[in-house]
């Protein structure tokens, strides 16, 4: 068991933060499980962390894809989001009357409007080589003012009973809808790796184009085919976040969040280089950050220092999953391991070993 | 037939010649330097009002720059003041960075405006300034809660971007107010720096898990005290006209007015975009030869509750798009 824990130290240590977090919440206080039923939904600490990370939860998975495959990542997620809502929200005001049909064609025409951002930025990066940071800048900045024009220049208000009670919960069902839309898109999603050998293209062009091309796998149409998934994510997250919301805010609807995305991707013992992912370790890490910030508001941390309470725990987080500290893990698992067994291995069988984990990190990432 | 096309074109260069004169002279030239108007409802608002008060209809020449780069603002003001406008209008991106825009201003006897944001210069630097003041807006609004009676008065403070002018301002009525015993605060948050509906919603929702007791949520602007309210929903308390919690926002969002209106909310705190008015009141008055006011002046601004709001107020004074009458924006 110890083995394999160390092994998989990629989802281990995510794991193992959450675990931290969860640990000083019911040291604060031992009611921090405890659920009620209010308003026929199911009410308390867990469900607030699940509805509030539902859209940094999908788009750290869309995230996971494009940092694999094109060793970048995607700066625009947040606006890229706020581009589609707005176009969500056009169409639905444009709607004679609103049900429950306008709303998920509404909807797919957001998640069109994602491909297409998508496929720009994907178009950027796969064909023109541009740095995925620098390319996707370019939305980064402009992208706001764009959904400011869609909007007509005003933050349109969704006060309609549909959309209202997908962002919050629709009578006689006990969770909240986004935190239902969040599990079915993660059940898709993992279905989606199951079925098709995307992670493993996508893999095999972060780690190496040229072996890729050789192998017969196209780096530029996977590449594009991430982004465009990750324009998917976008779109996905901004309809949650604007039927929270009930009403589209061009300027701060989910302001800052890529750098959220990002850090979760980090936390979940992804290279930011590209290569090997985890999307568990991504989803994991997502939580942690949702956690984390509800962590430092439960233990009233000061409004001025909660920033820098928030710094020095990621600091912390990234030096433990630095491949340093986890060379160094190994290390002194090892020399555990040793100590009680009392043999000494040799490197021959240190060498056997090494393989026979890496099969064993495939097999396990399988699982997604 | 070049000859004829000669005679037309003197023709025409000359006519234009004229009524570029007839039309140009009684108008004011203004140069405008201001934010984008994507910046936010408030800025949408404020732009929209000078184009319509600064207008050729009402005797105005004015042009105007809207960037959110203060090297950019800069450049635009120079280029103005070259162009010899006679008044300069400045919100400025940046307070710092100006001396040296406001002495040529100075030296070319251009009379300079700053509406909504201040400058940190010397006052002689400029004629007037016509901005909201902050700490009066959250003084209106601790009066309005302190006038409410309450049993007792335990507030969730929900700041804005720490440090902001807005923050700072609207913060510290309520400071004063705690440190005075009138009311206690029993937890303090941020939306941070994008006033933040989800963090909001967290800050009270924190609150709620850790049993504490509260009947007032003073949030720094209307999109955190959605937020919070939603968080009061989800959990089933009462709030509003006939609840527990009193709801109080800033900022005069159409959808925070209905709110109000239809008993959700409680009580908004108005932060005017619409300074053109006023200071159009002024260049008037300043060409028949009255004196132009000096130095710091404060809009005067308004406080709604569930009683006092009316359709009118909404329609006139709030921002962003109205929702309709009976509308709650849950």
């Amino acid at each position: 068991m110890n083995k394999m824990k160390i092994r998989n130290y990629q989802a281990f240590l995510p794991l193992l933060v959450l675990a931290i977090l969860i640990l000083i919440n019911l040291l604060k206080g031992a009611d921090y499980f405890s659920i009620s039923i209010i308003n026929g939904a199911l009410y308390g600490n867990i469900p607030n962390i699940l509805f509030g990370a539902s859209e940094l939860v999908i788009l750290a998975i869309g995230m996971t894809l494009v940092t694999s495959s094109s060793g970048g990542q995607d700066i625009s997620v947040g606006v890229a989001a706020t581009i589609t809502s707005s176009v969500f929200v056009r169409v639905v005001l444009n709607a004679h009357e609103v049900t429950l049909m306008t709303v998920l064609g509404a909807f797919l025409v957001s998640c069109l409007v994602g491909i297409a951002i998508g496929a720009f930025n994907g178009t950027l990066v796969a064909i023109f080589n541009v740095q995925p940071m620098v390319a996707t800048l370019i939305l980064f900045t402009a992208g706001r003012s764009i959904a400011f024009l869609i909007d007509g220049r005003l933050s349109p208000i969704l006060a309609n009973r549909i959309t209202n009670q997908i962002g919050s919960v629709i009578p006689g069902v006990p969770v909240q809808t986004p935190i239902l839309l969040t599990v079915v898109f993660i059940l898709l999603f993992s279905i989606l790796l199951k079925i098709t050998n995307l992670k493993l293209y996508a893999q095999c062009v972060g780690i190496n184009q040229k072996a890729a091309r050789l192998n017969g796998i196209n780096p530029v149409s996977v590449k594009l085919l991430t982004y465009i998934i990750l324009g998917v994510c976008s779109a996905v997250a901004g309809f949650i976040a604007v039927t929270k919301a009930g009403r589209h805010d061009s300027v701060n609807l989910l302001r800052f969040i890529e750098m959220d995305a990002i850090l979760a991707v980090a936390i979940g013992g992804n290279a930011l280089s590209g290569g090997k992912f985890s999307i568990t370790g991504s989803v994991i890490g997502a939580y942690t950050i949702e956690v984390l910030n509800r962590t430092l508001l439960r233990l009233e941390v000061g409004t001025e220092t909660i920033k820098a309470f928030k710094a020095v725990f990621i600091i912390i987080l990234m030096i433990f999953a630095s491949p340093v500290a986890r060379g160094t893990a190994a290390k002194a698992a090892q020399w555990i391991r040793a100590r009680f067994t009392g043999i000494v291995r040799l490197p021959a069988s240190k060498k056997a070993e090494a393989s026979e984990g890496s099969k064993a990190d495939v097999s396990v990432e399988k699982e997604v | 037939m070049g000859f004829a096309i000669k005679r037309i074109l003197t023709v025409f260069v000359l006519l234009l010649a004229v009524t570029g004169l007839v039309v140009a002279a009684p108008l004011i030239k203004v140069g405008i330097v201001n934010l984008p108007p994507e910046e936010s409802g408030y800025r949408q608002a404020n732009v929209e009002d000078m184009n319509t008060v600064f207008s050729k209809a009402n005797g105005y020449d004015a042009r105007q720059t809207n960037t959110g780069d203060n090297s950019e603002q800069i450049a635009a003001a120079m280029g103005y003041i070259r162009d010899g406008v006679d008044y300069l209008l400045i919100s400025a991106a940046n307070a710092s960075g100006w001396d040296n825009v406001l002495q040529s201003a100075k030296k070319a006897g251009v009379i300079v405006f700053l509406f909504d944001r201040l400058i940190q210069t010397d006052p002689s630097n400029y004629q007037a300034a016509l901005v909201s003041d902050m700490a009066t807006e959250g003084e209106m609004a601790v009066n309005w809660l302190l006038s409410q009676k309450l049993p007792y008065y335990n507030v969730i403070l929900i700041r804005g971007q720490l440090g902001s002018a807005a923050e700072l301002g609207r913060s510290a009525a309520v400071l004063k107010a705690r440190d005075a015993g009138k009311l206690k605060i029993v937890a303090d948050g941020t939306g941070g720096d994008s006033w933040s509906l989800e963090e909001a919603r967290k800050v009270v929702e924190a609150a709620i898990a850790a049993g504490k007791d509260f009947n007032v949520i003073y949030a720094e602007n209307d999109g955190m005290a959605q937020g919070a309210v939603q968080a009061l929903d989800a959990a089933g308390i009462t709030h509003g006209k006939n609840g527990k919690v009193k709801i109080i926002g800033f900022d005069f969002n159409r959808f925070a007015l209905r709110n109000v209106q239809a008993g959700y909310w409680d009580c908004d705190v108005q932060c005017s975009p619409r300074q053109a008015a006023e200071i159009s009141s002024w260049i008037k008055a300043h060409q028949t030869g009255k004196p132009l006011p000096k130095g710091i002046i404060y809009q005067k601004e308004m406080l709604v509750d569930t009683s006092t709001i009316t359709d009118e107020i909404i329609l006139k004074m709030g921002i962003n798009a109205d929702p309709g009458k009976g509308v709650i924006t849950r």
